[in-house]
């Protein structure tokens, strides 16, 4: 198998500096990914040659702006398995796509006593969109449990699943623990009982190969800047027919096929779901990020993923006092997030970026997780393409000199 | 920016042996603070009597620096009259609230060694989240500051001690 070549790095310009004096360290992919020069060109292309108003202008550059941003549409369709392009929907982000689904298809599907499943360890993303959508319908939210290894606990899923369950939505990876969740499992018993599938795939999408109708769901959003594109872009896939039977989220221009001073008729999928000018150049983008993807190809960029995240939790688990949450190296992505004993996880990301190296510190926007597990916050190193193993080291080096600074004994 | 300017020998040691930690028995006013941004929470409880504080106690989660600035607030307001205590909460949010490299209060004694703080913005809000929790507190009984002179941004504060 062909891995990662080595140069490429010289790709992403943001690495080749250096922050407080030192060489830049950037163990933060999960919150966003760094940008290859392929990408910051293609926003910079369209600027400089063809942005133009997409879907209405006669003009050349117009038609070129409509092609280009229509291809990335292909493209995204292409790289996470949907069955034609039209059902991809563009949106800001992975939070866009699910507040669509809570809105679009919640509100007219969900009713009083109805019920949504999700699970404990959701990012406030796949959690506060159905409560907000439980609370206006008077439907009741459950979740499934974790364990003490960030693992979902699935013994009572025939008592959490009931005929009343009309939405289960569920992380593919978890942004706490890395664990990779059994999303098909899952959609397996909610169709049994007639629910629809949400998955939100702001975690796996940049990591793994995504064939989402080979995962049996039916909804599934991503998030354009967690996977090389620039921010401010994402989607929503939906099974056309379940897109097509959803009320639209926005109103406006472009979501219309034709509109009278007291109504309108809805455009077509997806256009339906894409009111106002869209985010044209940065989807684009995302379009050359995917292709840049499918370049390294996702199994080899699955493979390099999980041989650093071995490597640090091995060299992780070297350092005294240091607890690494989450389950071991097979079930889960390229997250690492952990604790140490005495030292609050932000003085942890602040001597740490003393030393040029970029953590996350504090809850991972998953409160309820981190209050299960009776701690505030924690550290979080994540990893990607570009990520080697000398960062690693120097993670681990960081971290014995927070220890030292902090004269933790032992 | 050197973080020894941040992690001062005084910060750390209130950090690792943190003083008048718990909830003062009985309490006349109990508020908890919390920066929703990192996940700080922290509850402060206080006594009054005749006008000084007899009792003031913090606890909760937090960073070193969160952490030791409640713990140097409670060693310097305990057994200070109120109207006092409200002076030095002024000044030493005024401390924070200052560049970096204005000379701080001579009042302020060992709270100085928080000033270095500054340089590194979203700590700001770690150091002054148990003074303004304080504050709150001492407002609730009515030896509160008029709110015009309150500088500074306040947290998400909650009445009561329900866990958060």
């Amino acid at each position: 198998m062909m891995g990662i070549p080595g140069t490429i790095r010289e790709d992403f310009p943001i690495l080749n500096q250096r922050v407080n004096g030192k060489p830049l360290v950037y163990l933060d992919s999960a919150a966003t990914s760094q940008k290859p020069r392929q990408v910051i060109d293609a926003i910079v292309k369209y600027y400089s040659e063809y942005n133009a108003n997409i879907h209405r202008g006669v003009y050349s550059i117009a038609e070129r702006a409509t092609a280009e941003y229509e291809a990335a549409r292909a493209k995204v369709a292409r790289f996470i398995g949907a069955a034609e392009p039209a059902e991809v929907v563009f949106t800001r982000n992975v939070t866009e796509a699910l507040n669509l689904v809570a809105y679009g298809w919640g509100r007219r599907h969900v009713g009083p006593g109805d019920e949504i499943l999700t699970t404990e360890l959701e990012h406030h993303s796949d959690l506060v969109p159905w409560q907000m959508l439980v609370h206006e319908r008077g439907a009741r939210l459950r979740h499934i449990p974790f364990d003490d290894r960030g693992r979902l606990v699935l013994d009572d899923l025939d008592r959490l699943l009931t005929d009343r369950t009309r939405i289960v939505a569920l992380a593919h990876i978890s942004n706490v623990f890395g664990t990779v969740l059994p999303v098909e499992t899952i959609a397996k018993a909610a169709h049994a009982r007639g629910a629809v599938v949400v998955v939100d795939g702001a975690q796996s999408t940049p990591h793994r190969p995504v064939d989402v109708r080979a995962l049996g769901v039916d909804f599934f959003g991503f998030t354009g800047h967690k996977m090389l594109g620039p921010m401010g872009t994402g989607g929503l896939w939906g099974r056309r027919e379940l897109l097509e039977e959803m009320d639209p989220f926005e109103g406006g221009g472009e979501m219309i096929a034709d509109v009278w001073l007291d109504r309108a008729e809805w455009n077509a999928v997806p256009w339906k779901f894409e009111a106002g000018t869209m985010n044209v150049g940065d989807t684009i983008a995302l379009g050359v990020a995917v292709e840049y993807l499918e370049r390294l190809g996702m199994k080899a960029v699955q493979e390099h993923e999980r041989s650093i995240t071995h490597y640090a939790m091995a060299q992780l688990s070297e350092i005294p006092g240091l607890h690494i949450l989450g389950p071991g190296i097979d079930e889960r992505g390229g997250v690492v997030s952990f604790w140490m004993d005495g030292i609050h996880p932000h003085d942890i990301a602040q001597v740490l970026d003393g030393e040029g190296i970029c953590v996350r510190a504090g809850h991972h926007c998953a409160k309820p997780a981190h209050r299960k597990l009776g701690i505030g916050a924690s550290a979080r190193a994540s990893f990607y393409v570009y990520t080697i193993r000398e960062e690693i080291d120097a993670l681990c080096r960081g971290l014995l000199k927070t220890r030292e600074l902090f004269r933790v004994a032992g | 920016m050197s973080l020894d300017e941040l992690y001062r020998d005084v910060i750390l040691d209130h950090y690792s042996h943190p003083r008048n930690r718990g909830v003062a028995e009985p309490a006349d006013a109990t508020r908890e603070g919390a920066n929703p941004m990192c996940g700080d929470e922290i509850r402060v409880s206080v006594r009054v009597r005749d006008g000084v504080i007899e009792d003031v106690r913090f606890d909760g989660k937090g960073c070193a620096i969160s952490q030791a600035s409640a713990s140097m607030m409670t060693e310097q307001l305990k057994g200070k009259p109120v109207a006092e205590a409200n002076r030095l909460i002024a000044e030493f949010k005024a401390m924070m609230h200052t560049p970096a490299g204005a000379e701080p209060s001579d009042e302020l004694g060992d709270l100085v060694a928080l000033s270095g703080v500054r340089k590194f913005p979203v700590r700001v809000k770690c150091a002054t989240l148990s003074w303004i929790t304080l504050e709150m507190a001492l407002e609730e009984l009515g030896h509160g500051v008029a709110p015009a002179t309150r500088g500074g941004t306040a947290p998400a504060t909650r009445g009561g001690t329900a866990s958060a």
